[in-house]
């Protein structure tokens, strides 16, 4: 820390920051462009100058770049000095030069970085006369639009996009005042995480096209905090909402969790919200099946007759509802009928999981720990598809390396380009062992391709490499025990090793190797951490609520007399094979489905409830680190649609059964949660409850400028439409309330006087890149048990992966697009989703004499499809994948062995 | 050769070169011994280091580097040997610019005849040393001059320049200890390791120490370059050397090093051309090439056409540079076709000073103002007579 003095002011800096920071932490305005707090400074812009003084007594002084000056104990800058501002009104008029003043057709109007720099540095008159430079746009793909004339080239989507995203096709081209950033032909952006380009451009290069599809401005927008619901992450988004429907996804800052940036598929998968898919309405199946409407009221008297006593009532959760929804479902049919809804494979995974987090002595790695792991494991899993946003922190590592050797050289770590060039040759300590290419491969020092159960012995291995008192793995080459020795040797050498793991494969072998890899590690000065992906939003949530799987609920129908079944978000259809959910529901009389989207199963259903999505009531879900984090509502749902727990409570209430609990809001649920399940004990402090208030106000939701209100209706009626009351909200839902310091939590938006992008964020946090102030929000439920003695998971180690002459073990792939099931509903995600394959070597391939364009008949115990080939010379002998998740492919329990065969011409076309 | 690798140390040689004073002559005339003595040592820094040479030579008006590529590629490769072997570099690069295809030549069949001799590859005569010269052309902008835009390009990424520190020496090319010098530069550390300190201070006029190849290009007699004792009267290099100017021409105007100096008056020709003297007139002894204007020639259509140089030349990454040089160029275009306005030279004054030192990345936009900001100094009245007549008078 060090005194440094600002316009005559005192303000402490850390010595770590440069000057722009420590002048934005210390409360002040000063403009910048090509800064950024993940990504360091560059010096590109010159729009954050100030006047340097040597001393008290140097009354000349000289122009520096805040951004790329030290702040060291003494320094005297000044942000007013009239010379700093002329040129930085300079810079701006440059920028000018070029940029075509289209703000009232920009759809960055409103929120616009550049507006609000321009602005803050006074500049006003333009003066260059002549004629502008203008550029071709392309086409990015169904997620960003592009508009390079309004570019200022700050090179801050590049700097994102390539050094810090490792994306290859979005580049810089052409020289002097002729910048282009581009791809060098039209064509959807690559990298998983291109739509962060709409938050890191200042201006309106890169905007949402999702967003533009139903345009509003930023002021015309009602947000709300929220948590995405597209994979086990559990990132932290700002929901918008306007005229009911969801207009974009921004991410919500947290420190611990996504900081800056998300994926394309929690960004752009909100559209299933949106899509056709919809359930809005209640309906009700006859014995012929068919559906009608039926009111509220009717629907609810028609299920309480089923609730005759004369049968039994299972319940079936589900991991990407909230947990409200899943214990109010439990508190209605009882602990004992409650069924966890997830697939045999995912229980098992699940399963183990919570054993390593509940009794394990490792910490679970938030986000911000992975970033500055100093050595990384993958065992397994292709966390670029099923957690992506890890996988960006899992790069960055690299960085985080780089930085640390660049100190030596004092090279502070704010200095990227120095950074960069200094640690060009060093590769992480980063090994990954996969039975597929991944994404992060390009990081990595090594990768190992091998079957799921040779990973996992891999993992053994490498835990009796650095503890021989554990069992050996029996039958290794020489060369996989060499493999073993060196990562576990550099494993050894760091002092914050991070394992990750999955459930991918379907492999709790691997998950324990992870586990013990972790702990055998976990002496002396060294901390490992435990990184371990699950599938879905609430995937833990739910498995810390209730074990087993889907196969529970199966078993209790077949053994017990006309059942009532109540599905809960789940479309069993994607949990175990179609012929094992077609026997089920033979088996049961009543099926009560709840959903939001319609399904196979909710087609199948004699009573259907409409429920509320992720962006229509409160509700909490438990990432994959243990971390409760609280989403509220931005959507107030039409017609019938209500809370899947309220519509559970209304048919406790009516059955008579649960008939104790007097459930209003949300808050009442995770009350009751809280004192019923001690694992949940502190899941209230995910987030301020609904009473809460600043000064007597609400947080408001929709920001001061909202100008839609009296006009949004105006061609069907002169009257303001009254302001939807949200009880138990902490938000007023409208323009009225309180908006200023918050806890980060309830922050619905980003927004500060002068600052009207989402750059304010740094208004609202005490430190660049750190937490947000107050804490970032959420609540870890599961920290390690204090022991000093190593505490090891229960595993055996599996036998070899043996190929089989007849047979492949066909393995699930995860691709980012397509294999959720929600976000593939989105339109501009369905886009992008694959079409469904089955991947094999090119020696597996020569065998069945399959070659690319071949068609292979893929049989299962459980069903068999017709696939079309895709060579993966990486995939390992006798292993073959399929796309999860993408149609015609859900039906199947993957992993699982099947046989191959190249389909026979006349079967192979349709 | 010889002579420093069998019996001097690499310090030796360091000290050497540091006491005979020799400053660099690409432009900035930086101390060659201190940029090599601030090189870490082998044991504080253990693994590659490179030194590389810069023969992009594109500076307007500037040919001196050319002359010794082509006339005596040998000389350079022996004083690579030297420098190296002063930074303990086993590889060099000769960063080269990419028109200079004969100097290309030449380099490629000395570096191959000298690897013949055994000066080049393992164990240079019998030192232990060893080293390899590679020769990588430019694919062609001004900006690959600048030394960390230079290495940037060399690691073959956009050139670019980096700030700086970390200073080369220490996290220069792939991040290793670096040390970038001009052609012309290491041509003279053969001669001093030869023939000693002394010798080579006694060879300049004042305080610096040596020769300097001086160019002159324009309407003289006999362009060319001469190397001359370092500090020789600039009239002597235009009248002795050039042969004065053509019949019918009068030397109205002189930039002394290159297009990114600032203009000398015929009042000033007898300065000596040394770093310092020709610094106290406000401009730069820069590569010392001399461009010489005269009255018959318009300064506007001269500036001009440098600042359109410049402009095209700008690597694009810092905005002011970027975007303010476009614009000056416009405004000179402008003013020179006839349709320039009474504000347009205090908009060109403004950016004299906003596009100064410290304001841009690198010293490109500053270089570039050089010749505008005193050409608005000494040649007002003519910018102010295309203004108000509306045509060039020249033209």
């Amino acid at each position: 820390m060090a005194i440094i003095h600002i316009d005559g002011n005192e303000f402490i800096a850390n010595t770590q920051h440069n000057l722009l920071q420590t002048c934005l932490e210390g409360g002040l305005d000063l403009p910048y462009f090509c800064w950024h707090p993940a990504l360091g400074s560059v010096g590109a812009c010159r729009q954050c100058a100030v006047k340097q003084f040597a001393n008290p007594d140097d009354k000349t002084g000289r122009i520096v770049m805040a951004c790329m000056t030290p702040a060291v104990e003494g320094t005297r800058i000044s942000i007013a000095d009239p010379e700093a501002r002329k040129f930085r009104a300079s810079v701006i008029e440059w920028m000018m030069t070029n940029h075509p003043h289209d703000c009232p057709v920009c759809e960055e109007g409103g929120e616009c970085h550049l507006q609000d720099m321009t602005v803050m540095t006074g500049h006003t008159y333009r003066r260059y006369r002549f004629t502008k430079r203008t550029h071709k746009n392309q086409y990015l793909g169904p997620f960003i639009r592009h508009e390079m004339n309004r570019c200022i080239a700050c090179y801050r989507c590049v700097r994102f996009y390539k050094d810090y995203a490792g994306g290859s096709d979005l580049n810089v081209q052409g020289a002097h005042n002729n910048i282009y950033f581009g791809r060098d032909e039209d064509g959807v952006l690559e990298n998983e995480f291109s739509g962060n380009l709409v938050e890191i451009c200042p201006t309106g290069v890169f905007t949402d096209k999702t967003l533009s599809s139903a345009y509003k401005r930023k002021w015309d927008l009602r947000s709300v905090p929220s948590v995405c619901v597209h994979c086990g992450v559990g990132c932290n988004t700002c929901v918008s909402e306007h005229g009911g429907q969801i207009r974009r996804i921004l991410n919500r800052f947290n420190g611990k969790v996504n900081g800056y940036f998300l994926c394309d598929r929690g960004r752009f998968g909100y559209e299933f919200a949106n899509a056709p898919h919809r359930l809005n309405a209640s309906a009700i199946r006859d014995s012929s099946m068919i559906a009608r409407p039926a009111e509220q009221a009717e629907i609810l008297e028609e299920i309480a007759k089923q609730f005759d006593g004369s049968g039994s009532v299972i319940g079936i959760g589900s991991p990407r509802a909230s947990l409200e929804a899943n214990f109010a479902l439990r508190a209605l049919v009882g602990a004992d009928s409650f069924y966890s809804g997830v697939s045999v494979q995912d229980a098992i995974c699940l399963e183990a999981i919570v054993n390593i987090l509940s009794s394990g002595t490792i910490k679970t790695a938030t986000l911000q720990d992975a970033e500055t792991a100093d050595a990384i494991l993958i065992l397994g899993e292709d966390v670029t598809n099923t957690a992506p946003r890890l996988a960006l922190a899992l790069r960055q590592t690299l960085h985080a390396r780089a930085t640390t050797s660049a100190a030596q050289l004092k090279i502070a770590p704010w200095q990227d380009t120095a950074i960069r060039s200094a640690a060009s040759n060093t590769r992480g300590t980063f090994f990954i062992a996969s039975p597929a290419a991944t994404h992060l491969d390009d990081v990595a020092a090594e990768v190992y391709r091998a079957a799921p159960d040779d990973i996992a012995r891999l993992g053994f291995a490498i835990c009796y490499q650095l503890d021989n008192s554990l069992p050996s793995v029996d039958g290794l080459s020489a060369d996989i025990q060499a493999i073993a020795a060196r990562i576990a040797r550099a494993l050894q050498t760091a002092k914050h090793p991070l394992i990750v793991a999955g459930c991918q494969l379907g492999s709790s072998p691997i998950l324990n190797a992870a586990a013990a890899v972790a702990q055998a590690l976990n002496h002396g000065d060294r901390t490992p951490n435990l990184m371990l992906a699950v599938p879905e939003c609430n995937s833990l949530g739910l498995a810390l609520m209730k074990d087993g799987s889907i196969e529970d609920a199966f078993a209790a129908a077949a053994n017990g007399a006309s059942t009532t079944v109540i599905v809960l978000e789940n479309d069993l259809y994607r949990r175990a094979p179609r012929q094992a959910v077609d026997i089920f529901f033979n088996n049961i009389t009543n099926l009560i489905a709840l959903d939001h989207v319609s399904t196979k199963t909710t087609s199948e259903a004699n009573f259907v409830l409409p429920c509320t999505n992720f962006s229509e009531c409160e509700g909490t879900l438990v990432n994959n680190e243990g971390r409760a984090q609280r989403s509220f509502q931005a959507v107030i749902p039409k017609d019938d649609v209500q809370p899947g727990w309220l519509w559970l409570h209304k048919i406790a209430k009516i059955t008579g059964r649960n008939a104790s609990a007097d459930w209003k809001f949300c808050d009442d649920v995770a009350r009751t949660i809280a004192a019923t399940l001690p694992i949940f004990a502190e899941i209230c402090k995910a987030a301020p409850s609904g009473d809460f208030r600043i000064a007597g106000s609400r947080i408001r939701s929709e920001p001061h400028r909202y100008s839609g209100r009296t006009a949004v209706d105006a061609a069907w009626t002169m009257h303001e439409p009254k302001a939807a009351v949200q009880n138990g909200s902490p938000f007023s839902g409208t323009m009225e309330g309180y908006y200023g310091q918050m806890p980060a939590a309830l922050i619905p938006f980003f927004w500060a006087p002068g600052w009207n992008s989402g750059q304010s964020l740094h208004k609202f946090q005490d430190e660049a890149s750190g937490s947000l102030r107050g804490g970032d929000s959420g609540i870890r439920l599961l920290e390690p048990c204090a022991s000093n003695t190593a505490k090891y998971p229960l595993y055996t180690i599996p036998a070899a992966f043996k190929r089989e002459d007849s047979r492949w073990l066909v393995i699930p792939s995860q691709h980012i697009f397509g294999s959720e099931e929600l976000s593939a509903l989105a339109p501009s995600i369905a886009e992008l989703c694959k079409l469904p394959y089955l991947s094999l070597n090119v020696e597996d391939a020569k065998i069945l004499g399959a070659q690319p364009g071949s068609t292979l008949k893929v049989t299962f115990d459980s069903g068999q499809a017709l696939l079309p080939i895709l060579l993966a010379p990486e995939l390992p002998s006798g292993v073959a994948a399929i796309g999860a998740g993408l149609p015609g492919t859900v039906e199947f329990s993957l992993p699982g062995w099947a046989t191959i065969l190249r389909a026979a011409t006349e079967e192979a076309t349709p | 050769m010889r002579k420093s690798l069998s019996t001097m140390s690499p310090a030796d040689v360091i000290s050497v070169i540091t006491k005979s004073k020799l400053r660099g002559r690409g432009g900035a005339g930086f101390p060659t011994g201190v940029k090599w003595s601030v090189v870490p040592s082998k044991e504080t820094s253990p693994g590659p280091r490179y030194l590389v040479v810069n023969a992009d030579e594109m500076e307007p008006g500037t040919f001196k580097d050319r002359l010794l590529l082509e006339g005596d590629p040998h000389q350079l490769i022996e004083a690579i040997i030297i420098a190296a072997y002063a930074i303990q570099a086993n590889i060099a690069y000769i960063f080269l610019r990419g028109e200079y295809h004969l100097a290309a030549r030449y380099l490629q069949q000395a570096i191959g005849e000298a690897e013949a001799q055994g000066y080049l590859g393992r164990n240079i005569v019998h030192s232990e040393f060893d080293l390899s010269i590679h020769v990588h052309t430019s694919g062609g902008r001004y900006i690959c001059g600048e030394e960390t835009a230079l290495l940037t390009a060399l690691e073959g990424k956009r050139a670019i320049p980096r700030a700086k520190p970390p200073f080369p020496q220490i996290s220069g090319l792939l991040g290793r200890p670096t040390v970038v010098n001009n052609v012309e530069t290491l041509c003279n550390v053969p001669h001093i390791i030869n023939n000693g300190v002394d010798w080579f201070t006694k060879l300049g006029i004042g305080d610096d120490g040596g020769t300097k190849i001086y160019g002159a290009s324009g309407h003289v007699r006999r362009p060319g370059a001469w190397e001359l004792p370092l500090g020789t009267p600039l009239r002597e290099i235009i009248e002795i050397h050039a042969g004065g100017m053509r019949d019918g021409y009068e030397l109205r105007s002189v930039l002394p090093g290159g297009a990114s100096t600032s203009f000398l008056m015929p009042c000033d020709l007898d300065v000596a051309m040394n770093y310092a003297s020709v610094e106290k007139l406000g401009s730069r002894l820069g590569t010392g090439a001399v461009i010489i204007l005269d009255q018959k020639t318009c300064p506007v259509g001269m500036i001009h056409n440098l600042e359109h140089f410049f402009a095209q030349e700008s690597c694009g990454w810092c905005t002011p540079c970027r975007e303010g040089l476009p614009w000056v160029e416009r405004l000179l275009s402008a003013i020179e076709a006839g349709e320039g306005e009474t504000d347009d030279l205090m908009v060109l004054e403004q950016h004299v000073g906003l596009l100064g030192p410290g304001r841009t990345f690198c010293a490109h936009a500053p270089g570039a103002m050089a010749p505008l900001a005193s050409g608005l100094k000494y040649f007002r009245a003519d910018f102010e007579q295309h203004i108000h007549e509306k045509h060039c008078p020249w033209s």
